[in-house]
């Protein structure tokens, strides 16, 4: 069985013919060669393929392509253009947020639909929304230090 | 870690879903797939067809009555988070969701899909059969509800039938006084809970605790409640001699299952902590 999909990556309307068990993450991979979007333990534990989808974070590893039929999908290339980084881009390079940078992609996405919904949040939270990304390098303080350094570029 | 082959359809209505259910051996519901999808990658489960819930309208919202508060079977976990009218209308649900998983999967996974799952440490499940929930199911023979204390038959096991979704799941309604508490330990954070307990129960005029439920889940292959713990409770005011009566108690009664890193005993002396712990935080909730 092969399916017609169509849905806006990062901008553009894009369309293909995907078997049903495609995952989002590996459509927007091979299908569409947007390879930004990492995939690390394909069962939705690792949190590297974290893609936007209409808003919300998720795991491109946990949703089929089919799904994402007539949705908004944003991934890391969608957030800035090859001129300039985004702040909070910046606040992880400033910071040593990454160094193999295999979950970079993940963590940004997360990071970047999160601060934009909830800008003020506290260290806590901050941390607790991250558990849901692996990191094997940093050890995480950079990251969570970039994350809270990037939050007045979020405040209206 | 692909999936292997299958079918996919997503149907407008619960009708025509439950029709293509019927039709089709071998298919199953797909609501988040925050479950679903992982059982696929480790090919645990060849589905023919996958019937996707998301263009049926008319399960996602959550409805606070005078009698109870109704989750549509595929409200999202972030929407019990979000939803400011619950931490009144039944902090309970709002305090146990919040340990459900991580951010991304919060965003996706749903009442509805965990319930059916039935994982036996899942928060949801739990919760159900701790609170007395009652279950919407619509298969071919119509809508029926099921008690959720009826509704686990075993590890991942239901008395669903195949063609049948969960449209609702209907808790009875909280009283402003009630003392509760909840708390689980897992290894890490959003991993499954080794285990969990639920506490809740109201006063009689006397001061004296009435009507106290207490769930537990991953120590046994099905959520549960100490039947024996409660009575131990009920009656009685709290006291130091109490909860430590009441924690030999669960001891005595919970049969937790062994796997390859978790041993019986440090379940059982998990859910014996945990239920200490979850007492003496309720003297003060």
């Amino acid at each position: 069985m092969v399916m017609q999909v169509t849905f806006n990556l990062n901008g553009k309307q894009v369309s293909a013919s995907v078997e049903p068990r495609l995952t989002l993450g590996d459509c927007i991979r091979h299908t569409f060669a947007q390879t930004g979007t990492h995939i690390g333990c394909e069962h939705g534990v690792c949190g590297a393929c974290t893609v936007i989808v209409d808003g919300d974070p998720v795991r491109s590893c946990l949703m089929l392509a089919v799904q994402a039929e007539g949705s908004e999908v944003t991934t890391v290339e969608g957030l800035s253009n090859d001129e300039y980084l985004t702040p909070l881009q910046q606040s992880f390079r400033t910071h040593h947020a990454l160094q193999c940078g295999f979950c970079t992609p993940g963590f940004i996405t997360t990071a970047h639909a999160f601060l934009t919904k909830e800008p003020d949040a506290t260290e806590e939270r901050v941390r607790e929304v991250l558990s849901g990304n692996v990191c094997r390098c940093t050890g995480y303080l950079g990251i969570v230090e970039a994350v809270l350094a990037a939050q007045p570029a979020y405040r209206k | 870690m692909k999936m292997p082959k299958f079918e996919y359809a997503s149907p407008n209505s619960v009708e025509e879903a439950v029709r293509l259910l019927a039709e089709n051996e071998g298919s199953k519901v797909l609501s988040g797939g925050q479950s679903l999808l992982p059982i696929l990658a480790f090919r645990l489960n060849y589905p023919s067809l996958l019937v996707d819930l998301k263009n049926v309208d008319g399960l996602s919202g959550i409805h606070i009555g005078p009698e109870d508060v109704r989750l549509g079977g595929r409200v999202r976990w972030c929407q019990i988070g979000d939803d400011k009218r619950l931490e009144a209308a039944h902090p309970l649900l709002v305090s146990v969701i919040s340990n459900v998983a991580h951010y991304q999967i919060r965003n996706r996974g749903t009442v509805g899909g965990s319930l059916a799952h039935g994982d036996p440490a899942a928060e949801m499940p739990g919760f159900a059969v701790a609170c007395d929930c009652t279950l919407t199911a619509v298969g071919s023979g119509g809508a029926r509800k099921i008690a959720a204390g009826d509704f686990y038959t075993g590890a991942l096991e239901t008395v669903l039938e195949p063609d049948e979704i969960i449209t609702e799941l209907s808790i009875p309604k909280w009283p402003v006084d009630r003392r509760w508490g909840f708390q689980e330990f897992s290894q890490r954070k959003g991993d499954f809970a080794i285990a969990g307990v639920t506490v809740f129960y109201d006063h009689n005029p006397k001061g004296e605790i009435q009507d106290a439920h207490v769930g537990v889940i991953g120590a046994a292959s099905v959520p549960m409640r100490l039947q024996e713990v409660e009575n131990l409770l009920n009656g009685n005011r709290l006291t130091g001699e109490l909860v430590a009566a009441a924690k030999e108690c669960a001891l005595r009664v919970v049969d937790p299952m062994e796997d390859s890193q978790i041993s019986a005993n440090y379940r059982r002396s998990l859910v014996g902590t945990l239920l200490s712990r979850v007492l003496n935080g309720t003297a003060g909730h």
